[in-house]
């Protein structure tokens, strides 16, 4: 219960810092802690996303930060993939899925490293 | 376009919100910068996730209850979290942030 606390917690520092991760500490977290099994903690994390980003968003919004065409093209463009995305979820087995899952960790973790790494000059740029 | 369709496919799929896939994509294809990049993906998130979540809710895979109780802190978590980036070198986060999903994609498969 506190442990899940702690990652909710983690999960909207992250993704109010980087941009990313809030499904990312959520998924595991609710597996870890919680003991949901892989469908159920996909499933609920898309749900805890909506007022993580809703109020990341109007905070990044005052900053001037959000390219709002953009970000609304890109929003509607998307649903049809995360239609097809849900659909594929839940015709794979947990265990495919939970395995799946951790590849995109280790992916996501490569990216944030090569990020930073490059982000010398660009993150000064901003 | 591109980027809406896999960012929707990755979100859908893996139940996240799909910031990792749009984030690099906008600095990369785009020529945003960090902090538009970032703030930009969090925008569409909102619509993605919020659709996933509706179309998996017709799966009967949500949990409610368990949303809120890792949804609530993490509100207060992205305010944290966006006022610290106005503020802060984000190289040593990142590098922290993965380690920490290194470790538990291990965990996870253990």
């Amino acid at each position: 219960m506190i442990g899940t606390v702690v990652i909710g917690l983690a999960a909207g520092v992250i993704a109010g810092l980087l941009g990313v991760g809030g499904g990312v500490l959520f998924v595991p977290g609710l597996v870890l802690f919680l003991g949901l099994d892989q469908h159920h903690a996909e499933a609920t994390s898309l749900l805890a996303i909506v007022p993580v980003a809703l109020v990341g968003t109007y905070r990044q919004d005052r900053y001037g930060n959000v390219h709002r065409h953009d970000a609304l093209l890109l929003g509607l463009l998307s649903l049809a993939g995360a239609a097809g995305g849900v659909a594929l979820a839940n015709a794979l087995s947990g265990t495919v899925l939970r395995d799946a899952f951790a590849a995109l960790m280790v992916i996501v973790a490569a990216q944030l490293v090569h990020r930073a790494l490059r982000g010398g000059e660009a993150g000064k740029k901003s | 376009m591109a980027i809406g369709t896999l960012a929707g496919l990755f979100s859908g799929l893996f139940g996240v919100g799909g910031g990792s896939v749009i984030v690099p994509l906008l600095i990369l294809w785009l020529g945003y910068d960090e902090r538009g990049a970032t703030a930009t993906s969090l925008a569409a998130i909102v619509f993605i996730a919020g659709f996933a979540a509706a179309v998996q809710g017709v799966y009967g895979n949500v949990d409610v209850l368990d949303a809120a109780l890792v949804g609530v802190p993490a509100v207060a978590g992205v305010l944290i979290g966006t006022w610290l980036q106005q503020r802060l070198q984000q190289r040593v986060i990142a590098l922290l942030f993965a380690a920490v999903l290194v470790a538990s994609a291990v965990e996870l498969v253990r």
